[in-house]
């Protein structure tokens, strides 16, 4: 018993106070944060501008070229690993540029974009045409009537899809390392080198991930609640 | 008011209205009767450019509509349509559904467009559904919102689509209340529907569209009283 305490004591104080390792998983996450949180807000935008485009061109037949531009978009970046990905921008498209959380803030977002973009076309081909010929009928302009009456209904519609883009996009974050970010599981790797033990290093990460995702899991839970209230009947 | 000149509109090499010609005066009430798929809501949505027509003229108000450099949107802002299925905006309240495109448009602050829309909603008694979501309402109320949504852009005239089509048998009278009330302020409407009764009592003209072209028109009394078309005598011994 008393040797099981002490193995766990041990372990605890190798992985987070000698040398002040906590401070190895605190610049982690929140290289982890930053990542995630820059990557959505590209991702969101791009995601958005691309179905957005997409749907116009389809409907309207216009914009046939910007079409086919966001078409190869999404064929290669939904066509090629993450890690290749971010590989290729850090050392050749970015190879000028020697700030690996920037590259991954803009690869990771990219990326998710790709994905997003199909996620907010199906969101608004959802929504019923006849709210757009309702809006188009009283003189309000395609884009006015996508901002104001569809894109709103399609996020409600697409949250849950959207909520699963975010939380892999969290985790795929973990692979920043292929670029020198000290990211959470790099600093959770880095330990585990330091003190030569896997055990509380590599777990303790898993669970600090864990608990991001089910932060939010309960985020979109309440987002999806509030957009839920035009529903009540 | 309307006046429509050789109107031709194809889906794919399907031709829907084939040389339509038709002057719609104002203060008319236009009953646009016909079998399905006859060309009819296609002829309506023509009107206000929802479809885009593939030959022929539109003009309105003495503004050619056709013209690739007509405003569409400035055309829509002064011509209301009601939809068969209601298409109020699932996101707003009943009174934003109202106030909407006014105030988004500058047509009227906030403020004055409210205080329209309360009025709107006092003639048509639902005073009280305001803050309701349209989820919240049944399709007859929806219908009477979707209508004074419309009359709230202070058209010129008012297209209807098969406005009772969608409705259940008890709701189609509330909303015919309501059309009609608006036919006796003297709008210019167009409608396109299947209430023969409600056709003979409330137009003022009548008009056949048959196979995508108008087969006949005229008073109600003598379209349903001694049609001349055969395919409308057809039509009638099968609807009424």
């Amino acid at each position: 018993m008393t040797a099981a305490v002490e193995w766990l004591v041990r372990q605890f104080t190798i992985t987070f106070i000698t040398g002040n390792r906590y401070k190895l998983f605190l610049t982690g996450l929140r290289n982890t944060l930053i990542i995630a949180f820059g990557a959505v807000i590209i991702g969101t935008l791009i995601g958005a501008l691309v179905a957005m485009i997409r749907v116009y061109s389809a409907q309207s037949g216009k914009l046939r070229a910007l079409d086919k531009l966001c078409g190869a978009y999404l064929a290669v970046f939904r066509g090629t690993p993450i890690v290749v990905q971010l590989l290729i921008m850090y050392y050749i498209v970015f190879a000028f540029i020697n700030n690996g959380i920037s590259i991954a803030v803009l690869a990771f977002g990219i990326n998710s974009g790709a994905y997003v973009a199909e996620i907010v076309r199906a969101g608004i081909l959802a929504v019923d045409i006849g709210q757009t010929e309702a809006g188009r009928s009283l003189g309000l302009s395609s884009g006015q009537t996508m901002r104001i009456i569809v894109l709103p209904q399609a996020i409600k519609n697409i949250l849950p899809a959207l909520g699963n883009e975010l939380i892999a996009l969290l985790k795929d974050t973990s692979v920043a390392g292929y670029v020198t970010v000290k990211d959470l599981a790099q600093a959770g790797e880095n330990v585990r080198t330091l003190t030569a033990e896997p055990y509380f290093s590599l777990l303790f990460v898993a669970a600090v991930y864990f608990l991001l995702v089910m932060c939010i899991t309960k985020i979109l839970r309440i987002a999806e609640r509030r957009l839920a209230k035009s529903d009540r009947r | 008011m309307i006046v429509v000149e050789n109107l031709i509109k194809k889906f794919g090499s399907n031709v829907v209205l084939d040389d339509v010609s038709e002057r719609i005066h104002p203060g008319e009430k236009v009953a646009v009767i016909g079998p399905s798929g006859s060309g009819k809501s296609t002829f309506l949505r023509c009107l206000n450019l929802l479809e885009r027509p593939d030959g022929g003229k539109i003009t309105f108000d003495g503004e050619v509509i056709t013209d690739p450099k007509c405003d569409a949107d400035s055309v829509r802002r002064r011509m209301g349509m009601v939809f068969q299925h209601f298409n109020l905006f699932n996101n707003f309240t009943v009174l934003k559904n109202i106030t909407l495109a006014p105030v988004r448009l500058r047509l009227m602050t906030e403020a004055a467009a409210e205080e329209n829309a309360r009025a709107l909603l006092a003639r048509i008694g639902l005073t009280d559904k305001a803050d309701a979501y349209p989820a919240m309402l049944s399709g007859g109320q929806k219908q009477r919102v979707a209508i004074i949504r419309a009359l709230a852009m202070n058209p010129r005239a008012m297209l209807f689509d098969e406005p009772t089509s969608a409705l259940d048998p008890e709701m189609v009278g509330e909303v015919l209340d309501v059309i009609r009330e608006v036919a006796d302020g003297g709008m210019t409407m167009v409608i396109v529907t299947h209430e023969m009764g409600f056709a003979r009592e409330v137009a003022s003209r009548v008009v056949f569209i048959d196979g995508g072209k108008i087969k006949e028109t005229g008073a109600p009394a003598e379209m349903f009283g001694a049609p001349r078309d055969s395919r409308l005598q057809e039509f009638l011994s099968k609807v009424l």
